[in-house]
């Protein structure tokens, strides 16, 4: 399924200073492996033991994936998913 | 000046004194790391902020500007709030000692003020003319009216449902007033992704987020300063996003590291409304993140459901001693009225959140009776109205001795 990942402006220097990429998957995992599979760099710095970051929030239609199922969330054909940094506001 | 370059507190990575928030290796939050070694002569020091402004300038030394003491006849000075001796909040609390730190006495009546005057004072060092925020309404107020005292444009963007007295207070001072359709979360996020493509603009807590927070520190100062250069045993600081409460334990390490006061960091106790208390229930469970939260509270100044410096908080409260503490709408209620009644300040919500969990932790026995506490009143009664609505009579009388008398015929003798 056909994906939409936005990436902050502190990512976009790993694809070539691209404001989003496009990803396959039916989960959130699975569409940012798929991301990972031509933009290596991206899985450390997004990734730490397997899991996101402490500071990387992902969102699905503007939804924390946190409140959804986390990197299991489901994703429909033509989602897009917004990473940004968490920390921020306050 | 003393500040050196920004620092990832998770990697430590370095990065120059820019307009810069988070680290690009590994997403952490950059701090401004400083020099104070130049800070040798102690005495010198002292006699430096004794000699300065009544206002935050008085701290220069420990602020992250490039350039000399602000001018201090000019914008928006903050700071130098009272510190008042509370004896009969104490008195009713079988406490022994308690001061309340009223910063709704700010020029925007919050804290938010000191946070603003370093981020617009910076902001400008940098080269930006215009101020943003992502706010819960008290930043707003102080983003807003920073705007106006140094002639930069400004864009506040608050959550649609923010307390009227809050929208007001903010667009009267000829602002780009947003008020999005969502929690502030949502609000936050928006300005995340603004901050990512606005590169003229300066967001006061994103992209300016590491010098805006070093302005929380004066709060540690001043009660230092005002205690007669002491430390007080315990602290007792409302959370939203968990940046005051370790900045003003950051303020009082740093005086202690330069020598102007002897001792620790005090006991650490934060307060937060249990409508939205990610970082006291990840306190209570033990653990070292927060889980997100949407909030409902009539705090909501304090409503922060992802709150960015929560692991840091949760990691100050353990290693003071202190503890993370939530109360309920109706405690937050009774908050504001024991404060009001027992020292004549009138706080908003987060006050009487904040006096709400003091009153906890007397009662539970987790205050020794020699303790010098210090409870942070970080805003202004008349902001939240509606939280004291219909809680008390009025008497409504004919203007005659007789109808006075009658509404009284019980209380007033004769």
């Amino acid at each position: 399924m056909a994906i939409t990942v936005k990436l902050p402006t502190q990512l976009r220097d790993t694809v070539g200073g691209a404001v989003s990429v496009q990803a396959e998957g039916a989960t959130v995992a699975e569409a940012l492996e798929s991301v990972f599979q031509s933009h290596a760099e991206l899985r450390d710095r997004l990734y730490q033991n397997g899991d996101l970051r402490r500071f990387v929030n992902v969102y699905l239609g503007g939804e924390d994936i946190r409140f959804l199922d986390g990197l299991q969330t489901a994703l429909p054909d033509g989602a897009e998913l917004t990473i940004l940094p968490a920390v921020a506001g306050g | 000046m003393a500040a050196k370059q920004l620092k990832c507190r998770e990697c430590s990575t370095e990065y120059a004194l820019e307009a810069r928030y988070v680290c690009s290796a590994c997403f952490g939050p950059l701090e401004v790391d400083y020099d104070h070694e130049r800070l040798a002569d102690v005495g010198e020091v002292r006699r430096r902020i004794q000699g300065g402004p009544q206002n935050i300038w008085r701290y220069h030394d420990f602020l992250p500007l490039a350039g000399p003491q602000p001018r201090t006849r000019t914008g928006l000075p903050a700071g130098c709030t009272p510190l008042i001796r509370a004896d009969r909040l104490a008195e009713r609390l079988g406490l022994g000692e308690v001061w309340v730190k009223n910063d709704a006495a700010n020029p925007t009546h919050s804290f938010k003020d000191r946070v603003v005057s370093v981020a617009a004072t910076r902001a400008r060092e940098l080269g930006f003319d215009t101020l943003a925020c992502a706010s819960t309404g008290n930043l707003a107020n102080s983003v807003a009216a920073h705007g106006a005292a140094l002639g930069m444009a400004s864009y506040v963007l608050i959550p649609a449902d923010l307390e009227e007295q809050k929208v007001l207070a903010t667009g009267v001072y000829g602002t780009n007033l947003v008020k999005v359709r969502g929690n502030y979360d949502d609000v936050n996020r928006l300005c995340t992704e603004l901050s990512g493509d606005r590169e003229n603009w300066a967001f006061v807590n994103i992209n300016m987020r590491p010098y805006y927070a070093e302005g929380s520190k004066t709060v540690a100062y001043e009660i230092a300063e005002q205690l007669g250069w002491e430390l007080p045993d315990r602290v007792v600081v409302p959370i939203a996003s968990g940046s005051l409460y370790t900045k003003i334990a950051k303020g009082f390490a740093e005086f202690i590291d330069v020598g102007l006061l002897d001792g620790e960091v005090p006991t650490m106790n934060g307060a937060q409304a249990t409508g939205c208390s990610p970082v006291a229930v990840a306190f209570r469970d033990g653990h070292d993140f927060c889980r997100p939260v949407k909030p409902d509270t009539i705090a909501k100044s304090l409503a922060i459901g992802n709150p960015a410096d929560g692991p840091y908080a949760l990691d100050l409260a353990r290693a003071t001693g202190g503890s993370i503490d939530m109360v309920d709408d109706d405690e937050i209620r009774a908050g504001i009225r024991l404060l009001a009644e027992t020292t004549g300040v009138f706080t908003e919500t987060a006050g009487g959140v904040t006096t709400a969990v003091l009153r906890k932790l007397a009662e539970t026995g987790a205050i020794g009776p020699d303790e010098r506490v210090v409870l942070v009143i970080t805003g202004e009664g008349l902001k939240t109205l509606d939280a004291v609505r219909d809680s008390f009579p009025a008497h409504e009388v004919d203007p005659t001795i007789e109808s006075f008398e009658e509404a009284f015929a019980e209380s007033v003798p004769a």
